[in-house]
């Protein structure tokens, strides 16, 4: 970054651009304002947080430069090369209302700077070494545009949302899973009852946590034979499809894979990988799922330290894009109502992200860029953390029906049992769907229409007593820069 | 004896009234999705081709001309399981967006699981449908209810 304030704004030519030392990233072509990105490039929205004393147009032109071609001072060596072609071009910088500190950067990608079919390179480009550039106090990704030319080098989703219904039997309403609790201790046979018990009472899914993997209480052959057993006694007891994600997630490739190969062989519908085996594994993974017929569950473990701050990191839509693309069935994305992190319109953006063929634009949900996805399989969104039957209501209008709840202490904690706790989980949801499709307005009558059918499930009443009231009403820390205006009723 | 196979949208709930089908069929039409009607006697999960009760009724908008068809449907197979489909031809989907129970055996009969002990404590599952025992046809005939 040069030194002087960066004035200089717009290319410059010749001697000027090409002589020995340091110039502004903003004058050596990382700064076109006139640029128009073609339908083929890669677009990315970045929110900037410069230092004092640089300008938002250098800024942006830095972020361009570090995140392409550029170094700290002119090579002549550009020279050998088509560089304005693989220079990427910062060409709009916007103000963020009600911070005059920030602004979004927009910069475009050739796609020609990308391998094809490859997470690890795309991020290694374009957050790998920009983050801890000194001209910035903080930098955050917001939103990535896939060029339909660019996403077709992705297979994405082993099976996708239509494939994985039509699989399992299941339409017209959320699935619904737990996870084992407590997460970590439970011998491999009392883990299975966990299985079967929560199963039989109505989920469709139990999970392994993301932390569960081959501890010393329990190893992970111990626990996928018991919770097969549990799977299977409860498909007889109800006479549906179920499925326990086993989670593989290990030190390295050789062993996920002789844990995923033993979860087929045992007849397990789907395995579960952690987000900490990082993009390359998850790919992997993918085709490994694809080959072999089992539904892939991605646990987001760890998203929250580059995800949750509003000014820095990489926010959760681009995780959930890159998610899609390397090829995962389900990803845990929020709850609005339970007890992590989600801001409603924020959360409706992802869920948008992972199920659509097509997102449009949408700041006040934090969608930067039309995002077109070629037709490739949408991703089921996990809701997980802190929900009950008492919001079935609320989950169905937050999160529509195309996605997992997860009641985990919903289910476990329920002082009937296991299995009473599953019960009430989907009788609630199966009558909001009901309402719905009655065409009533679940939202105002949920609780009324819970309340009354708590009459015939005293499961359900026994939930509404003791969860009824819980919430977690505390403020995001991740909101949308911009609020619709509410439409007047005229 | 027996159990209450949990297959369809609403299988853990009381079973639907007439009126309550008849709305949700309604819903499948405002949603201009096609309706269809199947039926079967092995409530298998994996019996993914129950048989059709016609054609799907692309063409019907009209709620009170499909639930006709369910009755009809029960008149011909009292004693079998029978579903409604709302189906979705929308570009990307193509696939049912529905599918709920309106009819059942009045004895479900359900399922055995077994097992067959393989090496390294590794157990083969098969899930053996009772109601399949029978030659298709004479399933579900003596509970006087066909």
């Amino acid at each position: 970054m040069a030194g002087n304030g960066a004035s200089a704004k717009g290319t410059v030519h010749g001697e000027k651009r090409w002589g020995a030392g340091v110039i502004p990233y903003a004058t050596m072509g990382y700064y076109e304002p006139d640029y128009e990105p073609p339908d083929t490039d890669i677009l990315a929205a970045f929110r900037i947080t410069p230092q004092k004393g640089v300008d938002f147009e250098e800024a942006g032109a830095a972020v361009a430069g570090e995140s392409s071609t550029a170094t700290w001072t002119v090579v002549w060596t550009d020279r050998l090369t088509a560089y304005e072609k693989y220079q990427a071009k910062c060409y709009k910088i916007e103000p963020v209302p009600g911070n005059p500190d920030q602004a979004i950067a927009f910069i475009a990608y050739n796609m020609d700077l990308f391998e094809e079919g490859s997470i690890p390179n795309m991020t290694s480009s374009i957050i790998g070494n920009v983050f801890g550039f000194k001209a910035l106090k903080a930098l955050r990704l917001e939103d990535l545009r896939i060029p339909e030319h660019y996403l077709k080098t992705f297979p994405g989703p082993p099976h996708g949302i239509v494939m994985e219904r039509e699989y399992l039997n299941k339409f017209g309403r959320p699935l619904l899973g737990a996870t084992v609790k407590p997460k970590l201790g439970l011998s491999a046979r009392n883990y299975g009852r966990v299985v079967y018990e929560a199963l039989r009472g109505g989920l469709d899914f139990t999970k392994d946590d993301e932390n569960i993997n081959s501890q010393p209480f329990m190893r992970w052959r111990d626990r996928f034979l018991f919770s097969m057993e549990g799977v299977q006694r409860a498909q007889e007891q109800t006479g549906e499809i179920k499925g326990h994600y086993m989670n593989v997630t290990a030190a390295t490739m050789e062993e996920m894979y002789k844990r995923a190969e033993f979860a087929k062989e045992i007849g397990s519908i789907i395995i579960m990988i952690d987000l900490t085996v990082g993009y390359t594994a998850m790919t992997s993974m993918s085709n490994w799922a694809r080959d072999n017929g089992c539904i892939l569950h991605l646990h987001r473990a760890g998203y929250a330290t580059w995800a949750r701050q509003k000014n820095h990191g990489v926010n959760f839509r681009v995780t959930a894009k890159w998610a899609r693309m390397s090829g995962v069935d389900h990803i845990h994305s929020g709850t609005v109502v339970g007890k992590l992190e989600g801001d409603p319109a924020i959360i409706k953006g992802y869920y948008d992200t992972l199920r659509d063929d097509f997102v449009p634009e949408n700041r006040a949900n934090g969608i930067y860029f039309d995002q077109h996805w070629a037709r490739m399989g949408g991703v089921m969104p996990v809701a997980s953390g802190g929900i009950h039957a008492g919001q079935a209501h609320q989950l169905l209008h937050y999160l529509g029906e195309d996605v997992v709840l997860q009641f985990g202490g919903g289910t476990i904690g329920h002082p009937m049992g296991i299995a009473a706790g599953a019960e009430c989980n989907r009788v609630a949801i199966e009558a909001m769907i009901k309402a719905r499709n009655e065409g009533r307005d679940y939202m105002k009558e949920g609780p009324e229409i819970l309340k009354k059918l708590a009459r015939h499930y005293p499961s359900l009443q026994t939930a509404l007593d003791v969860w009824g009231e819980i919430s977690f009403n505390y403020e995001s820390t991740d909101t949308p820069d911009v609020t619709p205006t509410p439409t007047s009723a005229g | 004896m027996g159990i209450r196979i949990r297959q369809g949208t609403f299988s853990t709930l009381p079973e639907l009234t007439d009126d309550e089908i008849k709305l949700q069929i309604q819903y499948i039409i405002d949603n201009d999705w096609a309706v269809s009607i199947e039926f079967t006697d092995d409530p298998n999960p994996r019996n993914a081709y129950w048989d059709m009760w016609g054609l799907p009724m692309f063409d019907t908008k009209d709620g009170a001309g499909a639930f006709s068809e369910v009755q009809a449907c029960r008149k011909a197979y009292p004693n079998s399981y029978i579903k409604v489909n709302g189906y979705n031809r929308t570009y990307t989907k193509q696939t049912t967006a529905i599918s709920f129970i309106v009819n059942r055996p009045a004895e479900e009969p359900g399922f055995r699981l077994d097992r067959t002990e393989l090496n390294d404590r590794h157990i083969a599952y098969s899930l053996h449908s009772y109601a399949a025992e029978k030659p298709h046809g004479e399933r579900y005939e003596s509970n006087g209810k066909g």
